[in-house]
């Protein structure tokens, strides 16, 4: 009977688990081939803190792909306008707390720009950002050309890409050598979910909606919570949780609540869905675009901040590529490109997934040839299954 | 008859999913003469010429075609271009981007080895231009032709590939008068040249001068064969055979309540549409009056949707003159987000195409044009959302498992009934439905007009736009006839008929 149930919940939401199963396989396979040295509490805070800069991306490009556009130019905007943190701190001695904002602010700008192109203009956003993209590289080797690299040597602003969050009663007795705050954040965070999650379920089933049979509820609760409680021990078995895993969560959480609960979040996605009956229910198309392009600017500045912190310095060679990897997260995430579907958090493991990828293969001691190749298929395989699933339900 | 003619299709039988199209019609034609198929909006007109062209393929539909007296199975368009038939269809079939040479012989290009051998196709290109009388350079591009012209390029193509068989499907729909003039005399000479015409048209005028012979369709149903040699082919005859059907009880009857508080009004208003080049309606006047449903009826193209577009905040882009007044102050809505603030709605008579966000679910929907009034500071309250859905849901009958299924999974009329549901929730003082009854069936039908009923009864002010006269006629308490851009007609519906709506419609 549970087992039944089980079979129809995860038949019908296999779009939705089809992910974190395809992530659970490929980090036991690289556990596997490396002997347990990919799980290694090291090895997986370094890979979640290298998949921030693209997570982010990730995040903004999801909403740029659901209302039917592309931004090509994120890459070396990052790059950029890490560049120009760098300047900023190293050259100008100005504090992290005026540059990180005034980085922001100028890719909030950047943005702009693009959606000007698009949205005024009507110039095919392909276009429009593959000009942003040219611009920005030779901006960024401008910027770069006197002194190469660019050593930052703020560190407050390091921190963000190296630094942990501290610590408290270090010395209490229980876990001896794990990180204690971060275990608490990541108990607090289980408990938030459970309660959270049971309140969902009250309240649709108040409505009559339909919702999971008890038993695989509770395993869904169950199987959750476990792995929640995993990543948070196997990272408080090294430093804890980053800064740059904290301002990730942080955005996800953000967008992820903005593109669920409110009326921003709500007219993306029906622009994206249908744009013509979004307009003629008078929602204005061009207000979306320059806000998705905002959004999207703001966040490759973030990007680049985290890259260059984490790097402590900036190099005429930063961002490059990094929009074509954000652009497969998403996908890998689940993003339609017809428009109007995708998730924020889909993206953030699709993020994971690719960087899981690199990390694992990397530590495999595989020949670059043969990992563009492999993270190549599982982009096409993720694409392929998204679009078969998609099929299935209709 | 049988044996000399060209194309016999016999006892043509085409079924979509809920809707019989089509049902046990036989339409003969001789060869070279100019036969005209008329009929209302949905008589089968256009798929009948589908079934013949292909685009429906042997198998879909029941019945036997015979062509040339041999009997045909068309898979594809591909199949009956090769027997000779070339469909022309209203909208037009060619790249815009493309020259006149290069859209004459495309698909059919004249290979010399690999390579097109473009002087072959150029001289070819002329031939065929010089059978339709056109003077134009065929390197020029489509797209800087007038419709006219490219109506003619189009026929150009046909007359390359040797048809034989000439099927034109509202060919004159989007053409001024001297377009039309031209385009009807090109069709006659076709015929002294041996070519066979069939020709869909709602202009009666038109039909009455070229054609031979008119069958008219109604209801799927072939409902009889003039002939203008025997003389039977005048308006009258025509009107009647077309309509000829009495409004059955299929209207929910409501109280008139009668009011002469002028809502909206329109004074000599114009618009033109840069895209076409040409106007798309002209000098239209025009009142709603509280409680009051207006009908607009008009043939398809008319300039209908046009004018509740270019009222509705104007999305297309129009250049719009004329005066508009909105409860007696004079208004203007620069996007359809104004428009909506001051309390117009429109549902658009293409629910799936640029209505509804199909993904989307139920609640979505409904909430979506006044999202505003769920929010605290851009922050949705999801619980009051819900009981507004439900609230829709209960109160119009909205057939669907749970407010949380994705609209594409409704059927027609509930689609239209979310539709509904979305500009309800704006609470707008005039409500235009465009097409509001369209592909839904007939107790769908009937519950829409209840809820309009209940509508005006509260005082709410409806603009009916509809294609189908015994709706016009069944729920409208005045009727606009429009044509052409232009009204042609206001008539109290007491005095209204479908004959003289009908005259004006095809005036």
């Amino acid at each position: 009977m549970l087992f039944k149930d089980l079979k129809k919940a995860l038949g019908a939401n296999v779009r939705d688990y089809g992910m974190f199963i395809a992530l659970f396989v490929i980090m036991a396979f690289f556990t596997i081939t490396t002997k347990g040295l990919f799980i290694s509490s090291q090895n997986i805070s370094n890979l979640l803190n290298q998949t921030g800069y693209i997570a982010v991306l990730a995040v903004g490009m999801t909403l740029v792909i659901v209302v039917r556009h592309i931004d090509l130019s994120v890459g070396f905007l990052a790059g950029f306008l890490g560049a120009v943190g760098a300047i900023g701190l190293s050259a100008w001695h100005l504090p992290a707390f005026v540059v990180i904002p005034m980085v922001l602010a100028l890719g909030v700008l950047a943005g702009l720009a693009t959606a000007f192109l698009v949205a005024k203009l009507g110039i095919p956003s392909f276009v429009a950002s593959l000009a942003g993209w040219l611009i920005y590289r030779g901006a960024l080797l401008l910027v770069t050309r006197k002194a190469g690299t660019i050593i930052i040597d703020n560190p407050t602003f390091n921190a963000i890409g190296n630094g942990y969050i501290p610590d408290i009663f270090p010395e209490f007795m229980l876990f001896e050598g794990m990180h204690k705050l971060t275990l608490l954040l990541g108990m607090v965070a289980v408990v938030w979910f459970v309660l959270k999650s049971l309140r969902d379920r009250k309240n649709k089933q108040a409505y009559g909606f339909d919702v999971l049979p008890t038993g695989v509820f509770v395993i869904k609760l169950v199987f959750i919570s476990l792995i929640l409680l995993a990543i948070v021990w196997n990272l408080a078995g090294y430093n804890g949780l980053s800064w740059t895993m904290v301002i990730v969560l942080a955005v996800v959480f953000i967008y992820d609540f903005v593109t669920r609960h409110t009326v921003l979040g709500r007219h993306i996605y029906a622009v994206g869905g249908n744009p013509e009956a979004a307009e003629l229910s008078g929602i204005s198309v061009k207000k979306i675009v320059f806000t998705v392009f905002a959004s999207m600017g703001m966040l490759s500045a973030l990007s680049g901040i985290l890259f260059s912190s984490y790097l402590a310095s900036a190099s005429p060679q930063a961002g490059t590529l990094f929009e074509l990897d954000a652009i497969a997260a998403a996908y890998i995430g689940g993003v339609s490109a017809a428009g109007g579907v995708g998730k924020v958090t889909g993206s953030l493991i699709g993020a994971i997934v690719y960087m899981t990828l690199t990390s694992g293969m990397n530590l495999m001691g595989t020949d670059m040839a043969l990992q563009y190749v492999v993270r190549g298929a599982v982009l096409a395989l993720a694409v392929i299954f998204d679009v078969q699933t998609r099929k299935v339900r209709r | 008859m049988s044996q000399q003619a060209i194309l016999e299709m016999r006892s043509i039988t085409k079924n979509f999913p809920g809707v019989k199209a089509l049902s046990d019609v036989s339409f003969s034609v001789a060869p070279g003469e100019i036969h005209c198929l008329v009929g209302e909006n949905g008589a089968g007109k256009s798929t009948l010429m589908k079934v013949l062209s292909g685009v429906y393929p042997h198998g879909t539909f029941e019945g036997d075609i015979v062509y040339n007296g041999t009997p045909q199975r068309f898979r594809g368009i591909a199949d009956s271009e090769k027997a000779g038939i070339a469909i022309i269809y209203q909208e037009l079939a060619l790249v815009p981007e493309m020259t006149v040479y290069e859209n004459i012989l495309l698909g059919n290009e004249i290979r010399r080895g690999l390579r097109i051998d473009w002087n072959e196709t150029i001289k070819r290109a002329k031939e065929a231009l010089a059978r339709v009388k056109l003077d134009v350079d065929p390197e020029a591009k489509v797209k800087d032709l007038g419709v006219g012209k490219q109506q003619l390029v189009e026929i150009a193509k046909a007359l390359s590939r040797d048809a034989k068989l000439l099927i034109l499907d509202e060919p004159t729909a989007a053409l001024n008068e001297s377009d039309c003039d031209n385009l009807l005399e090109i069709i006659q000479g076709l015929k002294r040249h041996g070519v066979t015409s069939i020709m869909i048209s709602h202009k009666l005028k038109e039909v009455i001068r070229i054609a031979d012979t008119v069958t008219v369709l109604r209801d799927g149903k072939t409902i009889c064969t003039l002939s203008a040699g025997r003389g039977e082919v005048t308006e009258p005859a025509l009107i009647n055979h077309m309509v000829g059907r009495e409004i059955d009880d299929v209207f929910p009857k409501r109280a008139h309540v009668r009011s002469d508080e002028v809502v909206f009004e329109a004074k000599g208003w114009n618009a033109y549409d840069p895209k076409l080049g040409r106007a798309v309606l002209r000098d239209v006047s025009f009142n709603v009056k509280r409680g009051e449903i207006v009908g607009f009826a008009g043939l398809m193209g008319s300039g209908r949707t046009e004018l509740a577009r270019s009222l509705f905040g104007n999305p297309d882009g129009y250049r719009v003159s004329g005066e508009l007044y909105l409860e007696g102050k004079s208004a203007r809505f620069d996007s359809p987000t104004a428009a909506i603030r001051s309390g117009l709605a429109y549902a658009t008579e293409d629910r799936k195409g640029n209505g509804l966000v199909l993904i989307q679910d139920v609640r979505q929907n409904i909430t979506l044009a006044n999202l505003r009034a769920l929010a605290a500071r851009g922050v949705i309250d999801e619980n009051a959302e819900i009981k507004v859905a439900n609230q829709y849901r209960e109160s119009l009958h909205i057939k669907t498992p749970s407010i949380d299924q994705k609209v594409v999974n409704l059927s027609g009329g509930n689609q239209q009934k979310v539709s509904v549901a979305k500009w309800l929730y704006a609470g707008p003082r005039l409500l235009i439905l465009d097409e509001p009854t369209r592909g839904i069936d007939v107790g769908a039908k009937y519950e829409i007009y209840t809820i309009m009923n209940g509508l005006v009864e509260r005082g709410m002010s409806i603009i009916m736009i509809s294609s189908e006269l015994p709706e016009v006629l069944g729920m409208s308490d005045r009727v606009y006839v429009v044509s052409q851009g232009r009204v042609t007609g206001e008539l109290p519906v007491a005095e209204a008929d479908q004959e003289t709506i009908m005259r004006m419609a095809t005036s």
